[in-house]
This record gives C-alpha cells, sequence and structure tokens, in this order.
C-alpha cells in the first residue's frame, strides 16, 4: 500500500490509500463525530455529522469523511463554524425523535445543540442503519431491514426470521444508540408468538 | 395469487437478481397488489432476502402491499394541477369518498392516490378513474363524476 | 424484412419507402399522445374509420396517429395533407363533415380553424398559428410526421443516416470531438457538457460500459420527454446508439417511469424495429459495432431520476443515492464507466451528427447551444409543449408562444426547473433563457417545466407546495434531507396556516443551508431552492403572512374567509344549492349570507357565483363584515335586477 501525505487541521499526516479521510485522522488521533460509522461495514453516509471542509487545488468543499477516501495533497479541516453549525442542527433535528439518546447527548454538550429547538416527535430510531447494516454485511441475516421512504422510513424485523435466528444472536443491540432498536424486536417477537402470519403489511 | 403464476412471471425474468423490480411490478398489475406469500416466493426463488423486498415494495409508489378499492382514483397534485386548484380537488374527493390519500375504504370501492403529474396540465385540475381522465373540474363537478361509479 | 449491411441499402431502403408514397395522397393525422387521448382523441380516431368506411373511402385515406404537436391546449388536433389543414379541438361529431367536406370537397371547415386572437384571423396551416410560428422545432418536428410505430415513417425522414455516418464514416473520436464542438449541454438537470461526460468513460480502462437513457421524467408538471419517447421514439434510439458507439458500450437501457405505459409500449416496439433492420444487435449496419437496448421501467419514486438512485434501481434495488465522491461516467452501474443522459439530450445527437456542429451551435447563445423543449402550463392560454432556441426571453414565451396570461389576470411568476428550480418575478421576463443565466437568477434550467403563476398564486404557498413534495420523494437515507427538508414543510405549513411567528425565516434559511451544503443528493441539496428564490423575490408575501397573517393572493385556505356581498347577490340561489357543508343562509328572493362558523371554505360558492354577480368574495386579514340584518335580505323584485 502507498502512503499519500496530506494534511488534518494544519498538520502533516501519512495515510494508507484506500482510507478514508475519517479513518486517517483517527489513526493520527484527530476525532471527528460519527453516527452511522463503523469500522467493520461498508461507508454508508447518511447522518452527515461527519462532515468536514476539503481543500484541493484551492478549492474548498463540505465532504462527509466517512466516505471521501484520501488523496495526495488534501487538505482537511475538522472544526470551523460552518461545520459546527451544520453539526450542532443535524443533532437538533435528532434529538427530537430520540431526546434521550446518550451519544446525542454527548455531542450536543460539545456542539452547544439545543434539544428542544424542534418540536419533539419522540419516535426514537435515527436511521443510521447500523443494525440494518450489520445484520446484512456481516451476519449475512438480513432479519432487519428499512421500509418505506422519506420521514416514513422505520426499520423493521422479518418475524419468522427474529423467530428463528434474532433469539441467539442479537448482537446489534449494543450498536444502536437509541432505544429504538430493542423496542422493534420485542414488538416483533410478541407479534410472532400471537399472530404467526400476516397478510400484508398495515401500512 | 396463484404461485404457478408467480413463478412464471419470476422465468421471465431469468430469476435475475436486478429484475426483482420488474418483477414485482409485472405481478402488482397483474394482481394489483403483492401478497405477502407472493413477496416470500421471489425472496425463495430470486434468492434476495426478505426484508430488501420489503423496502422495495414500501419505497416505490406503484406497489401496494394491501388489496385496492375496485376503482382507482388518482389525483394529479403535479405544479400545474395545483396552481389550478387541485388542493379543492382532493377536498371534494376526501369529502366524497370518506378516504385520504393512501386509503382504500372498507367496502372495497374506491382506493385513492395523489400522483405528481398525468402530463395531462392543458386540461388540469385532473383526476383519473380506472385510467380515465376527467379534467378541467370545479369540486362540485368533481363529487358529480365519482357518483357514478359502483 | 432483412438487415441493413451499409449506407447504400439504408439510403436505397429510404426511396422505396419515397417512391411507394404519393404526395398527392390524402392523409389525415391525428395527435394519439398520452395527452390527447385525455381530449378524446381515441374516441376521434374510432369515428375517423368508421367515417371513412361509411363513405366508402377507406382504401383512399391514410390515416396516422402521431405523437403529441405540443399545442395540447387545443388537442385533438388533425392536420390533413397534402394541404396541410390544421382543425383543433376536433370532436366525433365533426369527422362526418370533416371527411364530406374537406377529404372529398377539399372545402375548409372554417368552425374548426384556429382564430388569431389579435386579428381574428382564420388560420389554416398548423405552422402559421403564432404558437408554432415563434418556435423553433428542430427536435419535435418530426412528432407531426410520423407515426411513432412505423419505422418506415422515421427512415422516411431521413431516420438512421446519422448512425450510419457515424458508425460506418466517422471514428469514435470524430463523433466525439463533433458533440464536443457543439457544446451539447445535458437537457435533463445540471447542463452538464455531453462531449466532457462522454469523453470520461471513452477514456477509463475498463472494458464494460454501459449507456443510459433517463426517461424517470419526475418533475411534476413535465412531460417533455414522455412526449419525445411517445411520439418518436427511434430518434431517441439512433442517438443512445451512437452514443454508445462513441464511448464503447455494448449495452444500454432506458429507465422510463412505469406511469407512462404508452411510452413503454412505443420503445419496446422501436427497438424491435430497429434489430430487424440492424439498426441494433450485432454488426450493426454491417460494422463490427454491437450494442443491444434493454427496457428498465422504474416504479414510482422521483429520487430514482437522480444519476446514482437510478442506477441503484437498475441494478433491482431501492433506489437510494450513493455516497460517492466518484463520478458515473467513471464508476456508475455495476460500478461500471457509464454515461447517462436525458432523453431531450440523446434525441439531439442525431441532429448534431447529420448537420454538424456549426449549424447546431448557430442556435442558441454564448454558452447555451441548440433548442429546449418546455412544458409551459399553469396559468397559460398556450398551455403545451413549445421548443424555442435557447436565449429566447421569459418574455417571448410566455406572451408570444404561450399567448399570455388566462382569464385577463396579471402575471406573477414564472417556475422553472421544477422541485430543484425556483420562482423568477416579473421584472426578470426579459431574461434570456439558459442553463448559466437561469442558475444566476436563482432558479435552474432543470429538464424544461416552466408552470407561469398569476395574482391567485401564493408565493409562500407554492414554496411550501414543493418542499411537501420533496419530503415525500426523499429516499430518507440523510439526516438533512429526511428531517431537514421535512422541518422546512413544517415550519411553512405553519406559516401558511397562519401559526407564522417571528424567527421562522431564520429557521428556514439555517435548514435550508444545512440540505444545501450537507445533504447526500442533488434531491436535498436543491431542495431549498423553492423557499430561497420565493424568499428573495416575494419577501413581502412571507410577511403579509406571518405578521399580518394575510394572503395577498387570497388563496391560503386558513387565512382567508368567504362573503357575499349583499349589495351584489341577486339571490340566484346557485351557491345555496352546491354548498356541501349548507353553510349558505337565504332563499328565494332573500340575500344570502354565509354562515362563517359553518364554512369549510371549499370554494364552491366562489366557482359558482355567476360572474356577472360576482357577489362571493374572498378576504384576508380583515375581518368578515357582520352580516346585513334579516329584515334587509329580501330583493324587492325589479328593484336589483337590471
Ligand atoms: C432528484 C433528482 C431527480 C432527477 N430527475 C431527473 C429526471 O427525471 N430526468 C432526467 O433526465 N434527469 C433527472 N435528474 C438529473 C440526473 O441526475 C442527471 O443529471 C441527468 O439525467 C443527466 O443527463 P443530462 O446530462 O443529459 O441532463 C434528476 C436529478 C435529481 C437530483
Ligand atoms: S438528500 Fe434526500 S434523497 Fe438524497 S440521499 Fe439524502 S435523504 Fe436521500
Ligand atoms: S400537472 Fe397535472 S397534468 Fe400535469
Amino acid at each position: 500500500m502507498s502512503k499519500i501525505l496530506m494534511k488534518i487541521d494544519g498538520k502533516e499526516i501519512e495515510a494508507e490509500e484506500g482510507m478514508t479521510v475519517l479513518e486517517a485522522a483517527r489513526t493520527v488521533g484527530v476525532n471527528i463525530p460519527s453516527l452511522c460509522h463503523h469500522d467493520k461495514l461498508e461507508p454508508y453516509g447518511a447522518c452527515r455529522i461527519c462532515t468536514v471542509e476539503a481543500q484541493k487545488n484551492g478549492r474548498s468543499r463540505l465532504v462527509v469523511s466517512c466516505v471521501y477516501p484520501v488523496e495526495k495533497n488534501l487538505e482537511i479541516t475538522t472544526r470551523s463554524e460552518t461545520i459546527d453549525r451544520a453539526r450542532r442542527t443535524i443533532l437538533e433535528l435528532l434529538l427530537s425523535h430520540a431526546p434521550d439518546s446518550e451519544p446525542l447527548r454527548i455531542l450536543a454538550a460539545e456542539y452547544g445543540a439545543d434539544k428542544n429547538r424542534f418540536e419533539k416527535e419522540p419516535s426514537f430510531c435515527i436511521h443510521c442503519g447500523l443494525c440494518v447494516r450489520y445484520c446484512a454485511e456481516i451476519k449475512g441475516l438480513h432479519a432487519v431491514g428499512f421500509i418505506n421512504r422519506g420521514s416514513k422510513r422505520e426499520i423493521n424485523f422479518v418475524p419468522e426470521l427474529v423467530a428463528a435466528e434474532c433469539w441467539s444472536c442479537k448482537e446489534c443491540f449494543p450498536l444502536c444508540p437509541t432505544s429504538a432498536l430493542q423496542a422493534a424486536y420485542v414488538f416483533t417477537a410478541a407479534q410472532v408468538s400471537e399472530i404467526p402470519v400476516f397478510e400484508g403489511d398495515t401500512d | 395469487m396463484d404461485i404457478n403464476k408467480i413463478d412464471q412471471i419470476i422465468d421471465g425474468h431469468n430469476s435475475e437478481a436486478s429484475s426483482l423490480i420488474q418483477v414485482l411490478l409485472e405481478i402488482q398489475s397483474e394482481n394489483r397488489w403483492l401478497p405477502r406469500q407472493a413477496l416470500e416466493r421471489i425472496s425463495e426463488r430470486m434468492d434476495v432476502p426478505l426484508s430488501r423486498i420489503q423496502h422495495i415494495a414500501t419505497f416505490y409508489k406503484a406497489f401496494s402491499l394491501v388489496p385496492k378499492g375496485r376503482h382507482e382514483i388518482h389525483i394529479c397534485m403535479g405544479t400545474a394541477c395545483h396552481v389550478r386548484g387541485a388542493q379543492n380537488i382532493l377536498n371534494a374527493v376526501e369529502d366524497h369518498t370518506g378516504i385520504k390519500p393512501g386509503e382504500t375504504d372498507l367496502a372495497l370501492k374506491f382506493s385513492l392516490e395523489t400522483v405528481n403529474c398525468l402530463g395531462c396540465c392543458a386540461l388540469g385540475p385532473v383526476i383519473e378513474v380506472d385510467g380515465q381522465i376527467h379534467g378541467k373540474l370545479t369540486p362540485p363537478e368533481t363529487a358529480e363524476a365519482l357518483k357514478k361509479y359502483e | 424484412m432483412p438487415k441493413l449491411n451499409s449506407s447504400a441499402e439504408l439510403e436505397k431502403l429510404r426511396e422505396e419507402i419515397l417512391s411507394g408514397r404519393n404526395s398527392n395522397q390524402k392523409i389525415i393525422t391525428l395527435c394519439s399522445g398520452t395527452a390527447c387521448h385525455a381530449t378524446g382523441s381515441r374516441a376521434v380516431a374510432e369515428s375517423i374509420e368508421l367515417e371513412l368506411k361509411n363513405q366508402g373511402l377507406s382504401d383512399q385515406v391514410i390515416v396516422r396517429k402521431t405523437g403529441c404537436h405540443g399545442f395540447c391546449e387545443r388537442g385533438p388536433i388533425i392536420v390533413i395533407y397534402p394541404e396541410g389543414i390544421c382543425y383543433l379541438q376536433v370532436e366525433p361529431e365533426n369527422i362526418p363533415e370533416i371527411i364530406s367536406q374537406t377529404i372529398k370537397e377539399n372545402k375548409i371547415l372554417e368552425h374548426l380553424l384556429y382564430v388569431d386572437p389579435d386579428s381574428e384571423e382564420k388560420i389554416t396551416k398548423e405552422t402559421e398559428i403564432p404558437f408554432y410560428k415563434n418556435q423553433q422545432r428542430l427536435l419535435f418536428e418530426a412528432n407531426i410526421k410520423i407515426d411513432p410505430k412505423s419505422i418506415e415513417d422515421y427512415l422516411a425522414l431521413g431516420g438512421y443516416k446519422a448512425l450510419a455516418r457515424a458508425v460506418l464514416e466517422m471514428t469514435p473520436e470524430q463523433v466525439l470531438e463533433e458533440v464536443k464542438k457543439a457544446n451539447l449541454r445535458g437537457r435533463g438537470g445540471g447542463g452538464f457538457p455531453a462531449g466532457t461526460k462522454w469523453e470520461g468513460t471513452r477514456n477509463t480502462p475498463e472494458e464494460t460500459r454501459y449507456v443510459i437513457v433517463n426517461a424517470d421524467e419526475g418533475d411534476p408538471g413535465a412531460y417533455m420527454d414522455r412526449s419525445l419517447l411517445e411520439g418518436n421514439p427511434h430518434s431517441v434510439l439512433e442517438g443512445l446508439a451512437i452514443g454508445a458507439y462513441t464511448v464503447g458500450a455494448r449495452e444500454g437501457y432506458i429507465y422510463v417511469r412505469q406511469e407512462y405505459p404508452l411510452a413503454v409500449e412505443n420503445i419496446d416496439v422501436a427497438i424491435k424495429q430497429a434489430e430487424e433492420k440492424g439498426f441494433l444487435g450485432k454488426n450493426i449496419l454491417g460494422s463490427d459495432f454491437d450494442f443491444t437496448v434493454k427496457v428498465h421501467q422504474g416504479a414510482g419514486a422521483f429520487v430514482c431520476g437522480e444519476s446514482t438512485a437510478l442506477m441503484t434501481a437498475l441494478e433491482g434495488r431501492t433506489g437510494e443515492p450513493r455516497p460517492k465522491y466518484i463520478r458515473s461516467n467513471i464508476k456508475g452501474l455495476w460500478d461500471k464507466p457509464t454515461v447517462l443522459n436525458n432523453v431531450e439530450t440523446w434525441a439531439n445527437v442525431p441532429l448534431i451528427i447529420n448537420n454538424g456542429a456549426d449549424w447546431f451551435s448557430s442556435y442558441g447563445t454564448e454558452t447555451s447551444k441548440g433548442t429546449k423543449i418546455f412544458s409551459l402550463v399553469g396559468k397559460i392560454n398556450n398551455t403545451g409543449l413549445v421548443e424555442v432556441p435557447m436565449g429566447m426571453s421569459l418574455r417571448d414565451i410566455i406572451f408570444k408562444v404561450g399567448g399570455g396570461i388566462r382569464g385577463g389576470k396579471q402575471f406573477k411568476a414564472v417556475q422553472t426547473g421544477g422541485p430543484s428550480g425556483g420562482c423568477l418575478p416579473e421584472h426578470l421576463l426579459d431574461l434570456e433563457v439558459g442553463f448559466d443565466e437561469l442558475t444566476q437568477a436563482g432558479s435552474m434550467m432543470g429538464s424544461g417545466g416552466m408552470i407561469v403563476m398569476d395574482e391567485d398564486t401564493c408565493m409562500v404557498d407554492v414554496a411550501r407546495y414543493f418542499l411537501d413534495f420533496l419530503t415525500d420523494e426523499s429516499c430518507g437515507k440523510c439526516v438533512p434531507c429526511r428531517e431537514g427538508v421535512k422541518q422546512m414543510l413544517e415550519t411553512l405549513t405553519d406559516i401558511t396556516d397562519g401559526r407564522g411567528q417571528e424567527g421562522h425565516l431564520e429557521q428556514l434559511e439555517d435548514l435550508g443551508e444545512l440540505a444545501r451544503e450537507v445533504a447526500l443528493c442533488a434531491l436535498g441539496q436543491t431542495a431549498p431552492n423553492p423557499f430561497l428564490s420565493t424568499l428573495k423575490y416575494f419577501r413581502d408575501e412571507y410577511e403579509a403572512h406571518i405578521k399580518e397573517k394575510r394572503c395577498p393572493a387570497l388563496y391560503c385556505r386558513e387565512l382567508i374567509d368567504y362573503y357575499i356581498d349583499p349589495e351584489k347577490c341577486q339571490a340566484c340561489q346557485a351557491c345555496l344549492k352546491k354548498c356541501p357543508a349548507d353553510a349558505i343562509i337565504g332563499g328565494k328572493k332573500t340575500i344570502h349570507v354565509i354562515d362563517q362558523e359553518k364554512c369549510t371554505k371549499c370554494n364552491t360558492c366562489f366557482e359558482v357565483c355567476p360572474s356577472r354577480f360576482s357577489a362571493v368574495k374572498k378576504i384576508s386579514g380583515e375581518p368578515v363584515p357582520p352580516p346585513i340584518p334579516e329584515e334587509e335580505r329580501t330583493i324587492v323584485r325589479g328593484s336589483k335586477e337590471k
């Protein structure tokens, strides 16, 4: 693997080709916040909290560090007024759904996010997709997936698989930054025991 | 829905995973909704996880996981119809049928959907009932038009 | 029919087709696109068949069902050749006399002709009608001449000549040079130069490459791509095949929304015909170039028009955009280099190869070459599809081609660019229409929607409308769009519903910035545009809603009241009978009064009140005048009647 020289927050660093900016930053101890990123999973780029500024050939733009590949002579800024404002607003939007989430509260304190800025709509899930992707990419089980789109998007367990597979696994539980995953699981498990088959979706 | 028919449709696309959406579209148009057993059969035959099929079936507007009414009403909410008063037409249809977009009434008479541009902007506001276009409508005319459906 | 193997064979076939066609032949063409069907062209077609039979002319007259002519406002349209007589808004009842008079006797039926609203002159020829006269129909011209299901019609007009020239006489590099020199820019969205995109794909080391037609046409208020595909599918196929030859692709896809069944049908037929003739398949026209095309139907998701989402959907998955910092012309469908262009972009390619880059770039402006088809809709007289040279002013499009605003109302704004675009006000009417000009003004070209709005359109509501659309169509993957745009919609709904507050506009701007800068795909990144452009040009309307709880356009339901002017009411009982909420009190010879408690603001009374009375009024931002006392409501006979 060839080495790549670049700058993060003004510091010269050495990264390996094929790394993302987020990985490169973490190897040299620069912390960029992340919510939907997981070392073992494919880059996903959904929460956008890891947004940083990338300068190249005198041009600067905002990119998500968990997807953006390292490049020679790239200059990365991980904190600025614009970045912090974006992160703050993202946190505020997510807190309206999951006000008690521990990871969100820690970040909120750092970025001065007001958890009451937007009207509360506690649905708890923040759609980071960690459970869905872990179950698919690592376990190959596909027991949990998304349904619907836009703001109606939700996580959904496949009842038959809950009965057959999940009970003995539950490896996704600790990944969830909120309490939504467990709730969905408990709900489906209860459904499975009462109504073994269901015809179509209720939505 | 008959399992053989489902198999036939799947075979028509060589069971290729990339044809999943085409297969679902064909079943939807054949059967007018996607029963659970059809999804399970596709999952098995095409080797696609059920959770992924569920996401597709709920992501795209063309699919329905519940049976549809005898008459399908599509109200155009395209920009041209919107500026010509589509909202009032929608309200009139909701009043007449007692259902909201995405719903089917209990008697399975009407299903109501909003759509984005039927491409008949010259006739706006328009609604489409069972494929037939009704154009240049006012709310009272809309209610009149719906009375004809049994 | 055997496959064609050279330019000479193609030319020979064309001559055969032409020599079989008599220039004195009577032909009735009837527009038969989807919009035409909606105006009743199917019934007209049946009537023509029947009447020709009845009058014993079935084998003397050819009936040709063409695609959309564009003048949908006046459809269905019949043109009779060789004279070129054009009849508008034809109904089945008119057919017997058309056949007996015009076909048999060569007599023109005056009452079916277009009447110029200014000079009141009757116009016989379609091309002389002002709607058409001010257009430049390079792409659309053929639509009115050919039956989309007949490859012979397309060949008769010189179809597939450009493909033959490209694959038999030009190297891919030469074709690329020509397209680059023509400066053809993408017609589906951002106006990216097609040549540059193609070159990127051409230069990759990958063997497998793809070309795709984007016929998802999600913009709610636009239907030009459908009309091209429905009306002239071969032109798109020909362009696609030339593109494939240029970039070295052997497989192509047409991604077309399933809401367009006729387009799917016609393109399927066209592909089969082209394969039979050797314009698609192996060894095209005797060369060593192989290329096949498949149709993939979209299942209803606006976001699938976005390039990465479209490719994900083509792979058989949920149409979510991918986070990628490598362009799809390098890494696209199944990670292979892929050229994706819009329907209209592809349809321009044969024109460029046939006529040359210099000819093409003689139309348009410095940076925007050629023509553009717009879907000119909304509060305009001549609703329809128009093709104009780039650089024509908005004013000319709206007033010269479009015939101005309906019902003598005042122009307020024109919306271009669909949900990613913006609204331009009156003082920008002289703006020349081009990619960069529209972007600089805070809107964009988009795919060609052009929605005209008048004084009755509320601009805050328009912004709310687009955000509602986008919230529904967001894939829901990334936070700025799923949560941020939805929050913008909620705030805008608060404003139109009369719950607007100090600070709302700042909050909208803040969320708009988040979406623009940080959203994953262009759907979210451009979602704030309808809000930002209306705020820029119509801030006073926002302020009236927020501060005075007034909707200046008298549109927002929660901010208006209905009121019957007792001075004008003639007690005709039209509204009384029609009000679905029984909110109108009155009777014969008794002035009507609206019970504000019961009124649901459905607008019915306003619609049915005869315009000669215009007694029903909408008011906003002020209290409803008290009802006149009951004893004064009786209308004394004769005293009020004129
Ligand atoms: C949300 C979204 C929807 C889009 N919808 C369409 C569409 O319906 N048709 C289209 O041609 N391009 C659409 N585009 C633009 C495409 O992403 C792409 O830029 C275009 O097809 C490229 O072709 P062109 O260069 O010929 O315009 C859309 C873009 C976005 C972000
Ligand atoms: S911007 Fe919207 S549509 Fe695009 S990826 Fe994000 S959520 Fe999906
Ligand atoms: S916007 Fe309604 S038909 Fe086009």
